[in-house]
């Protein structure tokens, strides 16, 4: 053996995780390794709908309204034309409605979701480190805002961007509207747990060095206060994600979301519904079990995630 | 104490001064309430006609003092959909919500508090441990779905209760109640069921981790050195304490619960402010969403404000601490 | 001699854990008559409060005793569970726990903190109670009793608060009373007050007291005889003075020598080299041996002897050797 110490070969990133804790405490829990794979299916599953789905339920062309009211896996008595999960009044697939209704869902879910992220860190990082009236201004609005409770302010959102839309863009812009309007309801967490921390880190001896070096404020924010509070951010945003998705659902399910021209899970809830007197239940079964299964499974992975980056929650 | 209740009334004035603004900000600025109200076909003297009508073509500064005084007589003009006053449709539909949301309230807290405590004091138990599961669930499962739930169960299924409306009411000054007719009881089975079993369940795992907290405390340990029994020290001095942070969040439970009702007004068709501002929101119906919103402001910050009351009741250290004490 | 208050034979507690089994207590024996103020002393983690925790049948689970049996004026109690536990605590046994602000609940008036304790255990009405809550109160030396009892906790200084918490321990007359480190959470100039009350009011009463601590101050002031123990055994016991002043065990030796109070005058005080096993390690033979300047082979195979009154748990006891 010589001496001289051997260079080491620096772990790969992959490997890294692969032997993190956070990944140790995966691997032990049952419950999170599922839910994580019914998330996993879903979402490839909502990307990549137009492979997976065997019609396109949005394309007239595709449609026949003799295929109405189909049950599921049995033939059409008219057509001789068999479903999965059977169709709905318009004699568009149900499996298919599902799966590029689930992609709106969760296009709606992260992009909303994603926006109070951005939204709600950059304010939480100007009032913790900027202080003063910034300060008293954001975190009075964050404190009125979360008297209310977030669905009722993403309606009113909602409605109000509905009135300034012209009449003919609305359906276009809906989803959008949507987008704005879950996001801003949500970033108020965001901002508190990034203040909070920013507050903390802004003190410390490494962040005055680099003040003192002459770095500019949003250079220090970014490189030496935003990782810090990483972690709870991420938790967050997974519970933030049932939530908005959940969210979605029901602004759709009310009829104040998601278009019938591009219906969310929501929207096919608020469909099926109506048949639910008639007999056809698996136009809302189907849908609503996913929405079920969809939101779930992401709120077990975000229970998961809270107790296993932060023991102290528990 | 009465120097930090009138700090708490200045505070809650100042929130609804906020949502004030946001709510006249709406009514000035969002939409165009003619297009809404007058379709494709429309003539220059009918939007003239109706400007001065809605009194839109005043001056902002006047729009805005109308818009003050007339809020605080609870005037909010005149519905663009309806066209009759907003003040009259809003009276007319309060007890139906008023009336699902208490007994939905009442449900929540009841249910909530027991089923903490249970939890929290068996927490190895496998009863406790099941509800504790199904109360995941519980918090996963939307509103609505609960509501379509009980009503394919209920109704379609059973024929038990009805799936839809208040029932029969009885008018009493004003006032129509759904509570003195066995229509207009069972009406309100399955709404405030739907209405209340979120607020129950996130009421209970509230109570349940609050009160793990306060069984770890040395004042527990040392009320069962003194040979308390278990219901002194689980009830008496447990449970007491625990409720002290509890009640903040009932009482926002209770503003969500309003709020909520909106979700499960939708699903049962039941007849409350709820439906009508979801309906308003589809039809950009301004003046009945800005009114709803101030409604609904005033409930939340005065829920708020008797919770914060309510403290001094409740917390010795408060009394002592705001009012000068020893 | 009288049958004694309180006799712990043997005993021994366990807490199952992801490296093993730990014992905290382990085969521990002592008495403590009526009247009598038996100091127990130790490090942090020595097994002071688990022994006491197991008297008081409070101990945490997964802890519980494992071997051994507890004796309260001739009643086995060891095995007692629930209901019938919790009738001795407070009417047989109090406890007086080491720090003030946390142990009183913040909701409840001091005087019905009192009353409830003392109307669980005893056969008197709810204006008696009142009554003997004032009188309890008068006793601790709290001013104005009559209307201090209307008091919550926070009204009352930390001193004060530990005089009610004794009050509360002592309302419904128990034969003994176990004070966990009663002063540890005290300003020094309060700690000397509390002890005296607490001497004063058991030599009244004939109650038996078992005083954790580990402040050799307090045990050389406060009490009759002194337990020493160390990784969960007892190392010596016997009379307060006898041990302080002639140590036998090498531990205590060191301890005392580590003790300004007993090496007055000394530029330096002695350090024990080394720290306490964790209760996961603890060596074979004796606990003490690769700390122990005197250990020989036989200290570090055959388990050290029991000890019983006057005696130290070692094969080679010092003779006689004043602290240094």
């Amino acid at each position: 053996m010589s001496d001289f110490p051997i260079p080491v070969k620096p772990k790969s990133r992959f490997r890294l995780a692969l032997e993190s804790d956070l990944f140790y405490t995966f691997k032990r829990s049952p419950v999170a390794m599922v839910s994580a794979a019914v998330v996993l299916v879903l979402v490839l599953a909502a990307v990549f709908a137009p492979l997976i789905a065997p019609t396109n339920p949005f394309n007239p062309a595709s449609l026949n309204l003799m295929n109405g009211f189909t049950p599921p896996m049995a033939p059409n008595a008219f057509t001789g034309d068999s479903f999965l999960l059977g169709t709905d009044d318009q004699g568009r697939d149900v499996f298919s409605t599902i799966l590029y209704g689930m992609r709106i869902s969760l296009f709606v879910g992260v992009a909303a979701v994603f926006f109070a992220m951005v939204f709600g860190i950059t304010l939480g990082l100007i009032s913790g480190y900027v202080g003063g009236w910034t300060e008293t201004i954001i975190m009075r609005t964050a404190d009125v805002q979360l008297t209310f409770p977030s669905i009722l302010v993403a309606m009113l959102i909602f409605g109000v961007a509905k009135g300034v839309t012209p009449v003919e863009y609305r359906d276009q812009m809906a989803i959008w509207v949507l987008i704005l309007a879950i996001g801003l309801s949500d970033w108020v967490q965001f901002a508190r747990v990034v203040r909070g921390a920013t507050l903390v880190e802004k003190n410390k001896e490494y962040v005055q060095a680099a003040r003192l070096i002459g770095r500019k404020p949003g250079a220090i924010m970014l490189r030496h206060i935003l990782p810090n509070v990483l972690s709870p951010v991420l938790v967050i945003a997974t519970i933030s994600l049932a939530l908005a998705i959940i969210a979605e659902a029901t602004l759709s399910f009310l009829g104040v979301g998601a278009p019938p021209t591009q219906p969310s899970l929501g929207t096919l809830i608020r469909i099926g519904q109506g048949f639910l007197f008639s007999g056809e239940w698996w136009i809302l079964l189907f849908p609503a079990a996913t929405l079920l299964v969809l939101a779930l499974s992401v709120n077990l992975l975000g229970d998961w995630l809270r107790d296993a980056l932060n023991p102290r929650l528990r | 104490m009465l120097a930090y209740i009138i700090r708490r009334v200045g505070q809650s004035a100042l929130v609804l001064l906020i949502v004030g603004l946001v709510a006249f900000s709406m009514f000035r600025f969002v939409g165009d309430p003619i297009d809404n109200m007058l379709g494709q076909e429309r003539t220059a003297e009918d939007i003239d006609r109706l400007r001065a009508q809605l009194g839109l073509d005043q001056p902002f500064v006047v729009q805005y003092y109308k818009f003050l005084e007339g809020a605080v007589q609870g005037n909010f003009g005149v519905s663009y959909r309806q066209g009759r006053p907003v003040a009259e449709i809003l009276l007319e539909r309060a007890p139906a919500t008023l009336e699902l949301a208490m007994v939905s309230g009442v449900l929540a807290i009841l249910f909530g508090i027991a089923l903490g405590v249970f939890t929290a004091i068996r927490r190895d138990g496998v009863l406790a441990n099941v509800i504790m599961s199904g109360s995941l669930i519980g918090v996963s499962l939307p509103t609505f779905l609960i509501g379509i739930l009980l009503i394919y169960l209920f109704s379609v299924e059973l024929g038990w209760l009805p799936s839809f409306g208040r029932g029969e009411t009885v008018d009493l000054g004003g006032w129509s109640t759904g509570f003195l007719t066995e229509s207009g009881l069972k009406a309100l089975i399955l709404p405030s069921i739907t209405l209340g079993l979120y607020q129950m369940t996130l009421i209970m795992r509230l109570v349940r981790s609050e009160m793990l907290e306060v069984l770890r405390q040395d004042y527990i340990r040392f009320a069962r050195a003194r040979g308390l029994r278990d219901r002194a020290v689980n009830f008496r001095h447990a449970l007491k304490n625990t409720m002290v942070p509890v009640i903040t969040v009932i009482g926002l439970q209770l503003g969500a619960i309003i709020a909520f009702a909106i979700i499960t007004e939708t699903v049962f068709q039941w007849p409350g402010v709820g439906l009508l501002f979801i309906n308003a929101i589809q039809f950009v119906d301004i003046p009945v969403m800005a009114a709803y919103l101030m409604l609904i402001s005033v409930m939340f910050v005065g829920i708020n404000l008797l919770v914060d009351i309510l403290y001094f009741f409740i917390d010795p250290r408060l009394r002592a601490d705001r009012s000068g004490g020893h | 001699m009288a049958d004694p208050v309180l006799s712990i034979r043997d005993l021994s507690v366990e807490i199952p854990t992801r490296h093993g089994i730990v014992r905290p207590v382990d085969g521990v024996s002592y008495d403590i008559q009526a009247g009598e103020i038996l100091g127990i002393v130790g490090e942090s983690g020595a097994g002071k409060s688990m022994a006491g925790n197991a008297v008081i049948g409070l101990l945490t689970p997964p802890a519980h005793i494992s071997k051994g049996e507890i004796w309260l004026n001739g009643q086995r109690i060891d095995h007692l569970k629930g209901d019938a536990m919790r009738r001795l605590r407070g009417k047989e046994i109090g406890m007086v726990f080491q720090d003030p602000l946390t142990s009183l609940n913040p909701l409840l008036r001091i005087g019905d903190q009192l009353t409830e304790t003392m109307l669980t255990h005893l056969p008197i009405g709810r204006a008696e109670a009142e009554k003997r809550a004032v009188a309890a109160l008068e006793e601790v030396g709290i001013p104005g009793a009559a209307e201090r009892v209307n008091s919550y906790p926070h009204e009352f200084s930390g001193g004060m608060r530990q005089r009610v918490v004794i009050a509360l321990a002592l309302c419904a007359e128990p034969s003994l009373i176990i004070a966990d480190e009663p002063t540890t959470a005290l300003d020094v100039s309060v700690q000397a007050q509390i002890i005296a009350l607490l001497r004063r009011l058991c030599r009244d009463r004939g109650t038996a007291v078992m005083l954790i601590t580990h402040d050799m101050g307090v045990i050389a002031e406060a009490t009759d005889r002194v337990a020493v123990m160390y990784a969960g055994r007892l190392a010596e016991l016997g009379p307060v003075r006898d041990v302080l002043t002639h140590p036998q065990h090498p531990y205590t030796h060191g301890l005392m020598a580590s003790t300004p109070l007993a090496s007055q005058g000394k530029s330096r005080l002695h350090q024990i080299p080394g720290a306490m096993p964790r209760l996961d390690a603890v060596p074979d033979g004796c606990a003490f041996n690769p700390r122990c300047p005197y250990a020989t082979e036989k200290c570090r195979q055959a388990p050290v002897p029991r000890v019983s009154n006057g005696q130290a748990a070692c094969w080679y006891p010092l003779v006689d050797e004043k602290v240094i």
